[in-house]
């Protein structure tokens, strides 16, 4: 993805300003709406979006944190992420095994299956659920939200084990197996430190796929508002402005902060790699 | 013990591949495919309009429900805001995509990559909360319409028909900005990539054969980043046909597929139409697809 091109500006070719301003342009279109986030949490105004602020304030930030529907919908989520996260990087994992050591028939099609649920609309693997939920009777409970994020989730570590097993040499297996080890040894001296950061950036995408989904839990959630339908229901009638801005600005920054860091771990791997 | 079941194992492959392949398989077979089965089931039952009860027989009538004119003219509305939607990503995205493609240094490559797909990963409904702040009528356009005195445009502009509304906030204009914006990232990067791939041998031969930069531009850069654009689409096109919140939030009362699916299903409890509005999307795309296909689109991929 990086640091393969060579400088291209060697030719003597140059972009034009019109191009670069028009590149500025959608680069501040994708940016400023979050900063915007940022300054409405501090805003004084408690009815409207007034712009500009008529005044800051910081005593939104500690009600919006002792706001109970807030923590209630908080901390629903986190469970249902960190069960989530740990059924994807169980199946993931065990998935990209499979397909990297093994060949067997179809195995070109469980690719394409595990991305499925990410790849459709929301609202086909949201209805899809909503269906079964339906024709089985099956009651909404916090396990039908889990068991909806767990089955999108497990893509993304999938992905991630597959391309660093195929990055990692073969020999280091082979060579622990020769050395005596028996297959459980390896797997636990060898190929988990070598999996290690390709699971934690899993783990973290996963994570904070299930944190912001929205779209299937509104069908498998029945009455129980995780973090973003709570925001969701708050932009539908809007009871408490000052609060939810809040919590939209603590969103963005308990998301993108640990995707940075996922960032960081699997380029940092490909760099080492080379 | 451990020692003579990893050797146990070692001679059994395919016990050890249906170890590692039976869980996730099973998983995804019962729970999604599973799913997405009893969705087409259900799209061939029908709610008994005076039990308000789902009647489990066969029967056409829910998917002969829309035909309807209304219904036709929601996907109508729904398929011609994706193509807008998507048309405008794609003037959006290209001139960023061409400059991270051929101008950009590797650092500068490395932040921007970074600045595209941060969006993508933050957080999708706080990302639609920030047009609800944008939009309003006391929000930022309207403070700076008012500023360059342009304020007299704009409500000229809202009291058109079909594409004005009351504010920004509550017209298709909005829908159609915020989705442009949520959808962006996902034009952005295929487009980038197909351009990486152009080589800069064939612009350079070009030009040495006497072509101008901008046609150069048009029958060689144009082409081959053609698959990317279409790659894009398939994003744009298939997450806007398939959204719900962004016209529950910024739209007035018109229907588009994904909130009348979500109405359905939910005050009406009518699943089986929900589940038969929903085929709308999936036949749309798959017809999306295979002529994306014919287009030779996935070749270059």
């Amino acid at each position: 993805m990086l640091s393969k091109t060579p400088s291209k500006q060697s030719s003597g070719e140059r972009s034009s300003m019109f191009l670069k301003l028009a590149a500025l342009g959608t680069l501040l279109f994708l940016h400023i709406p979050l900063w915007l986030i940022f300054i409405y949490s501090f805003t004084t105004d408690e009815s409207a979006y007034t712009f500009p602020p008529p005044g800051l304030t910081l005593k939104w930030i500690p009600q919006a944190i002792a706001n109970p529907a807030m923590q209630d919908a908080l901390f629903l989520t986190l469970r249902v992420a960190f069960l989530a996260t740990a059924a994807a990087l169980i199946l993931g994992t065990l998935a990209a095994s499979a397909v990297y050591r093994y060949d067997f028939f179809g195995k070109e099609s469980i690719s394409f299956m595990l991305v499925l649920p990410l790849a459709l609309p929301g609202i086909v693997t949201g209805i899809a659920m909503r269906s079964a939920i339906s024709l089985m009777k099956i009651p909404f409970s916090f396990w039908t939200i889990v068991i909806g994020h767990a089955t999108f989730c497990v893509v993304v570590v999938y992905n991630n084990v597959l391309a660093r097993f195929r990055r990692t040499a073969g020999s280091q297996v082979e060579a622990s197996m020769d050395l005596g080890a028996n297959s459980f040894q390896t797997f636990w001296h060898i190929v988990l430190p070598n999996i290690g950061t390709a699971l934690l950036a899993g783990a973290i995408l996963a994570f904070s796929l299930s944190f912001d989904e929205v779209i299937v839990t509104t069908f498998t959630a029945g009455n129980q508002q995780t973090l973003p339908i709570w925001i969701f229901s708050q932009m539908l009638k809007p009871r408490n402005r000052p609060i939810t801005n809040v919590t939209a600005m603590l969103v963005v920054l308990l998301t993108a902060l640990p995707i940075l860091f996922a960032q960081q771990l699997t380029a940092h791997s490909s760099d080492s790699d080379k | 013990m451990l020692n003579r079941l990893s050797t146990f194992l070692y001679l059994r492959p395919k016990l050890v591949l249906a170890l590692l392949l039976l869980p996730p398989l099973i998983w995804f077979l019962v729970v999604y495919i599973g799913s997405l089965f009893t969705m087409l089931v259900n799209s061939f039952f029908y709610l008994d309009g005076f039990t308000g009860q789902v009647v489990r027989e066969f029967t056409l009538k829910t998917y002969a429900k829309l035909l309807i004119p209304a219904n036709v003219q929601i996907f109508a509305r729904t398929t011609s805001m994706a193509v807008a939607v998507t048309l405008m990503s794609i003037v959006l995205a290209f001139p960023l995509a061409y400059y991270m493609a051929r101008f950009a240094s590797a650092r500068m490559k490395t932040f921007l990559y970074l600045a595209v797909t941060l969006p993508l990963w933050s957080s999708y409904v706080v990302r639609v909360y920030s047009w609800k702040l944008i939009l309003a009528q006391e929000g930022i356009i309207s403070w700076f319409a008012r500023l360059v005195h342009l304020d007299g445009l704009l409500n000229w502009y809202l009291s058109l028909p079909v594409v004005g509304g009351p504010s920004l906030s509550v017209s298709a204009t909005g829908i159609f900005l915020v989705f442009v914006y949520i959808w962006l990232p996902y034009m952005i990067i295929p487009i980038q990539t197909a351009l990486e791939r152009v080589p800069k041998s064939l612009i350079e031969a070009s030009s040495d054969l006497g072509a101008t930069p901008v046609q150069t531009f048009r029958t060689v850069i144009l082409p081959l980043a053609f698959p990317g654009v279409i790659a894009g689409s398939i994003f744009t096109f298939s997450l806007t046909l398939g959204d719900f919140i962004v016209p529950s939030l910024f739209g007035n009362s018109s229907f588009y597929i994904g909130k009348a699916v979500l109405t359905y299903q939910g005050t009406s409890g009518n699943i089986p139409l929900a589940a038969a509005f929903t085929m709308g999307p999936i036949i749309i795309m798959s017809i999306y697809l295979l002529v994306a296909r014919k287009l030779g689109a996935f070749d270059a991929l």
